[in-house]
């Protein structure tokens, strides 16, 4: 996460002059004034990547923006991928999405959460021909649903498997196995 | 457009493909008479030139693909739910089995993805020997892919002769780490031992010997006039539509692009080196091969001069919280054994965050996304597999051509069933 001690002002100065600072801080005006400032929750910098929250309804429209601008030219998706966080109600999954601008080489992180009762995030199929796959993947895993995905099935794990394994509810292990004890080995 | 996956979206394509590709043939039917049939054929699963285990039902009209379906996942083995039961060191083990043709760029790319985690920097030595056996890896990947290719297109010799020397280099790898093919190599904080003698005289012996075979397979294909009728303008793929399918790598420099992650975000002190990014412009089959036989030149210059200026130093961090004690220390001394025990245990501190760290693979950008609760494991671990990403441009890169087309294109993209699948 961000350095959490104090920074003295000279650390200020230092890492405001830092090349990836700027582009950071570039990005997210960027972001700001395309979309507005309260489109976007948890600003932060963790090692140096812009990640930022914001909500499905205006994923596919910021993704697309983004694509289509021409001032930082974000228009790489690098990867994405869902997430489960079984203890946050109502935010249950995630899409992780990783945007790079090749041009001035500058990586956004973008981040949205929702219900896993209601797991339908829209499809960026029609501006990345890469989320193909990657949106499938995440259906095979987590079952996110893709509204408007072409061919939405699943890739990697055989078609009637009847869950999603990569939900935390899923233990690698057998978990009604007595003699292994899980006390030191895994979660 | 992602619309490859259906009848409709298919025939779009080959229209499309009918204007724009210069490379389909004048006498080639017309796509549009759709009263002809049309023959089902499986390429694959296990088809001795898709060079690993995965499908694609084609639809043929004659000798023309008119649309083909991939299936993937025949050697999943779901390593990102492996590695949320893993701590960090365990998971090395696993990259080496997603590229096994360059194991030892994903277990680099997987140590500094934890390094950066953890804040642990790493000496220059180590760095330097660490871009040493990556630049190694890329070269044994390119020329498994090259060679392979040669193979493809009925040329055994190139191969046999490249194989002599993957072997050579397995034996520097075997000197460094004691494994070949999956190297497990190095550790989270540096590498596990320093160079021996006999690995840099291996590494020097092989310096000297490689630059002749390589030129000499360079003599053989790039300008043999069967090779080139077979690849020139095969499989080709605008540097558009690369981008928009997430190429990195050789397969996007083939097509002028010219992104390569050593350059664009240095790790390992890859700044300190001088090298050249070879770029092609067509992004055809041909583009590809000759991409990756100058990379090859471009490694080998990378490697002389880490080699050369290799600093003097330690090749661990100072980092006792997360690396391994030497065993000897562990048998005497208590808080090495504390250190061994935890480390081993897993119970090593980490903090809590998300971290993104790519490194040039021998396909690509091969990224780690680690998400980290401050347990003992990985609480998400995703791994950007260039493989998996840049396959499926595959149908698209073969409508319109022939088969024998589409086995060469295959070979050239260079597709790693391990990667594909993780």
């Amino acid at each position: 996460m961000a350095d959490q001690n104090e920074s003295t002002p000279a650390q200020e100065v230092a890492a405001a002059q830092d090349p990836a600072t700027q582009k950071n801080a570039q990005l997210l005006a960027l972001l700001h004034r395309l979309f507005g400032e309260d489109t976007f929750t948890d600003v932060e910098e963790p090692y140096g990547l812009l990640t930022v929250t914001t909500t499905r309804e205006r994923i596919h429209d910021i993704i697309a923006g983004l694509q289509q601008d021409q001032e930082l030219q974000v228009n790489f998706l690098t990867t994405m991928c869902g997430m489960h966080f079984p203890d946050k109600e109502g935010q249950e999954l995630g899409m992780v999405y990783h945007l790079h601008s090749l041009v001035h080489n500058v990586r956004l992180r973008l981040k949205i959460f929702f219900p896993i009762s209601d797991p339908v995030v829209p499809t960026m199929t029609d501006l990345y021909s890469t989320a193909n796959w990657m949106e499938r993947e995440a259906y095979d895993f987590f079952g996110i649903q893709f509204p408007g995905h072409p061919n939405l099935i699943r890739i990697l794990n055989v078609e009637d498997m009847d869950y999603h394994p990569m939900r935390k509810e899923y233990a690698l292990e057998d978990g009604t196995r007595e003699d292994k004890t899980d006390l030191f080995f895994g979660r | 457009m992602a619309v490859n996956d259906t009848l409709e979206g298919t025939r779009k394509i080959v229209e499309e493909a009918e204007v724009q590709r210069p490379n389909l043939h004048p006498l080639a039917p017309s796509v549009n008479d759709f009263n002809q049939e049309l023959t089902t054929l499986n390429l694959g699963p296990t088809h001795p030139a898709t060079h690993g285990i995965f499908q694609n039902i084609l639809q043929m009209d004659g000798e023309r693909i008119v649309s083909g379906v991939p299936t993937i996942g025949y050697i999943h083995r779901a390593f990102e739910k492996i590695a949320e039961r893993r701590p960090f060191y365990q998971i090395t083990p696993l990259t080496d089995r997603m590229n096994y043709c360059s194991s030892p760029i994903n277990n680099m790319g997987w140590h500094m993805t934890v390094e950066k985690l953890l804040g642990v920097e790493v000496p220059k030595r180590a760095q330097y020997m660490r871009v040493i056996l990556m630049e190694l890896a890329r070269i044994s990947d390119h020329l498994i892919c090259n060679g392979i290719l040669g193979v493809d297109t009925g040329a055994f010799t190139g191969f046999l002769y490249l194989m002599d020397e993957r072997e050579k280099i397995y034996e520097i790898y075997e000197e460094v780490s004691g494994a070949r093919l999956t190297t497990n190599m190095g550790r989270v904080g540096g590498m596990e031992r320093d160079f021996t003698d006999v690995a840099i005289q291996k590494l020097r012996a092989w310096l000297k010997t490689f630059p002749a075979v390589m030129s000499e397979f360079e003599k053989m294909f790039n300008r043999n006039r069967i090779f080139m009728d077979r690849v020139v303008d095969v499989g080709a793929i605008s540097a558009e539509r690369a981008l928009n399918y997430g190429f990195t790598g050789p397969n996007l420099r083939a097509a002028g692009v010219d992104y390569d992650v050593r350059v664009m975000n240095p790790y390992s002190s890859y700044q300190d080196f001088e090298f050249e990014i070879p770029v092609g412009t067509k992004g055809d089959t041909y583009d590809r091969f000759m991409v990756r036989n100058e990379e090859i030149w471009q490694s080998l210059r990378i490697i002389n001069q880490a080699l050369e200026n290799l600093p003097e130093g330690p090749y661990h961090a100072d980092a006792p919280h997360y690396y391994l004690p030497p065993k000897q220390a562990v048998y005497k001394n208590m808080e090495a054994l504390i250190y061994h025990f935890k480390i081993v245990m897993g119970e090593i501190e980490a903090p809590v965050g998300e971290v993104y760290h790519s490194v040039e693979g021998g396909n690509g950008e091969l990224g780690f996304y680690l998400v980290s609760d401050g347990g003992r494991t990985p609480y998400r671990l995703h791994f950007r597999r260039p493989c998996f990403i840049y396959y499926q441009a595959y149908t698209e890169m073969v409508t319109g051509q022939t088969l024998s087309d589409a086995i060469v294109t295959l070979s050239s993209m260079n597709v790693i069933a391990g990667e594909l699948d993780a």
